[in-house]
This record gives structure tokens, sequence and C-alpha cells, in this order.
């Protein structure tokens, strides 16, 4: 990941650099005494991640996040908590660091990184596999039988069985839903109740706290619903 | 006891790194001058307010030289002066002058 440092004190920026050194994955591309500079710097290049300090003059850290349009993920370097704790409320401050930072409290930080930009990276990886398979075996009496993605229109649970509806038929598999979950491409399937996992593709409408899946009423529980509204194309 | 500077923190980051360590004092060795006579000057034309934010960066480099209770009082001190006072001004005096002394040790 490409990573600038932005800090008036040029000690600070050295302890940044030298601790990112010690990260294969983090690349130092630039550094900068004040946030006018950086903000001039990200209008003509990409980078990933800032290791931002809160306390400078001119333009404060703060004033710099609110600045910046479409921000990278930020790291916060800081002395005082407070602040930090005020800025982490934006979802693109990914951690922040108390100054002076210790080795041990950096890798901390490396690793939660790595977490963050890895992990996009598989779930592509694994979406990318999934489509191309598109597909799904299941083992009814010894027979491996194929299913289309697409095909499935809901998956319910049943004691220690799950039980999986196409268009034309209704399987009886002895798994669980956390299990086909896993199998499952994440942008075509969703759980929206402890005991049902819905086709996105297959849903007619949505009303209250249920949505139908062709003639299947599939109850939506209170914790899930925000996730299936937010992933909604809604008008 | 008084505590002393000390190079622990520099050489837990470094890592063995020598090149980086005499990079870091020089950087040290030049900053420190720097913003000592800038609260200096600010302290003497009773810029409170400026004071404390060179306070606030001095208070790093207390922490970076294993200035435990140095880090903690400027912490207090920082805060006094955002708020016109300067009864730590002695204590923190004190302090720097240890600093002082510790990086012309090692110049």
């Amino acid at each position: 990941m490409k990573c600038i440092i932005v800090d008036d004190e040029q000690s600070a920026r050295a302890i940044v650099k030298e601790l990112c050194r010690t990260i294969p994955e983090i690349e130092v591309v630039a550094e900068f005494p004040n946030a006018l500079e950086a903000l001039k710097f990200l209008k003509y290049n990409q980078i990933d991640l800032i290791f931002l300090d809160i306390h400078m003059p001119k333009l404060t850290g703060v004033d710099f996040i609110e600045t910046v349009t479409n921000p990278p993920k930020i790291v916060l370097t800081t002395s005082d908590t407070e602040f930090a704790i005020e800025a982490y409320g934006y979802e693109f401050i990914l951690d922040y660091l108390v100054k002076p930072i210790s080795a041990e409290r950096f890798h901390k930080c490396a690793i939660k990184l790595h977490n963050v930009f890895c992990k996009s990276a598989s779930d592509f990886e694994r979406e990318s596999s999934l489509a191309e398979d598109d597909d799904l075996y299941i083992n009814i009496d010894r027979r491996l039988i194929k299913l289309k993605f697409h095909d499935i229109q809901l998956i319910e649970a049943k004691g220690d069985y799950i039980e999986i509806q196409t268009k034309n038929e209704r399987y009886r598999v002895h798994s669980t839903l956390k299990k086909i979950k896993e199998k499952l491409p994440e942008s075509r399937f969703l759980q929206v109740h402890r005991s049902y996992i819905i086709n996105f593709a297959q849903i007619v409408d949505i009303q209250d706290n249920s949505v139908l899946i062709e003639r299947n009423v599939i109850p939506i529980s209170r914790s899930n619903r925000p996730e299936l509204m937010q992933r909604l194309n809604l008008l | 006891m008084t505590e002393r500077p000390n190079l622990n923190y520099i050489k837990e980051i470094s890592g063995g790194n020598e090149d980086f360590e005499k990079k870091f004092l020089t950087i040290i060795q030049t900053e420190f001058p720097k913003e000592k006579n800038d609260y200096i000057e600010n302290l003497a034309a009773n810029n409170l307010e400026e004071s404390a934010k060179i306070v606030h960066k001095i208070k790093h480099k207390l922490g970076i030289l294993g200035l435990t209770g140095g880090y903690k009082l400027a912490i207090k001190y920082e805060e006094d002066l955002k708020y016109g006072n300067t009864r730590l001004e002695k204590e923190f005096q004190d302090i720097l002058k240890s600093v002082e002394e510790f990086i012309l040790k090692i110049a």
C-alpha cells in the first residue's frame, strides 16, 4: 500500500518512516511538513493511506480531514488521545497512534491495515472465482447434484438440515446455513433471518418485515434489515 | 532520583539500524534547540498560547528520550499555559536543560 506521512515535526516523520520500513507491504512515497502541501500532492497522486498528525500549524489534521475530497484511509498520529477519539468517528480513519509510537503498537496497526487492504483483495479473488464457477454441488443420497447459483431462490435452515429451494425443486441437505453461506457469492445472496438466506435476484417485493421470493414470504429479522435495505438499488 | 534522557526508545524503533539512529539524532539535535528557543522567546513575550503549542512538540521529544516524568509534566504544563498559568515553568526549564546537556553529550 502506498502511503504518505504528514507531520510538522521531522523527528515524528522519521519515526513513522522507520516503522513503515519494517512492514514490507507499506511503501512511503512522500512526506510533508504541513497539510497544505499534502493536499496539493493528493490532487495529482493516488495513494492508499496517510499517516496524519493532528496538531499542525495553519491547517490541523482535523481541518485536513474535513477539506480533502475522497480521502484515502487515514491513521492518525497524535500526542492527544482526546483529539484522536474525536476524529476517529470518520469511517476512513482506521486507527490512531499515540506518540511516541511504540514498535509493538505500530505492528498492531500494521495488522489492522493488512486486514483492511488485503481482505478486500482476497474477497475480490473469491468473488471472481465463484463467478467463474457459478455453481454448487450438493450431496443427495450419494449423488452430487449441480445447482446453478441463479437457480437458487432461497435456503431455509431446518434443524440439522437445510432446504434449498430452486424454481422447480426443493433439496434437503445435511448441512447448516453457516456452511452454505461460505460457498455462496456475497454479492448475490444475503441472510435475512437466522433461518433464511435469499437470492437477491429472486426478490419480488419487500413489505415491512418480510420479503417475497416467488410465492414464499420470508421474514426479515431486525438485525439483518439494515444490510438488506443498504444493498437495494432504491429510487 | 532525577530521570535522565536515554536512547532506549530510539534503539527499539531502529531495531539495530545504526544509520537511522545517527540520522535521527541529527534531526533531534537540530529540532530541539530551535523549539527550545521558540519556547523561550514566546514565553518572554507572554505569548502563552504559542508557548503551549511548542511545549506540545517538545513533549513528544521528552517521550522519545525516555523522560516519562518529564512527558507527564509537559502535558500538565501545556494545559496550564493554555489557561495562562506558568507555575510549572521552572520545572520544565530543568527538563529542557537536561535534554540540552544530553544532546550535547551525544553529539
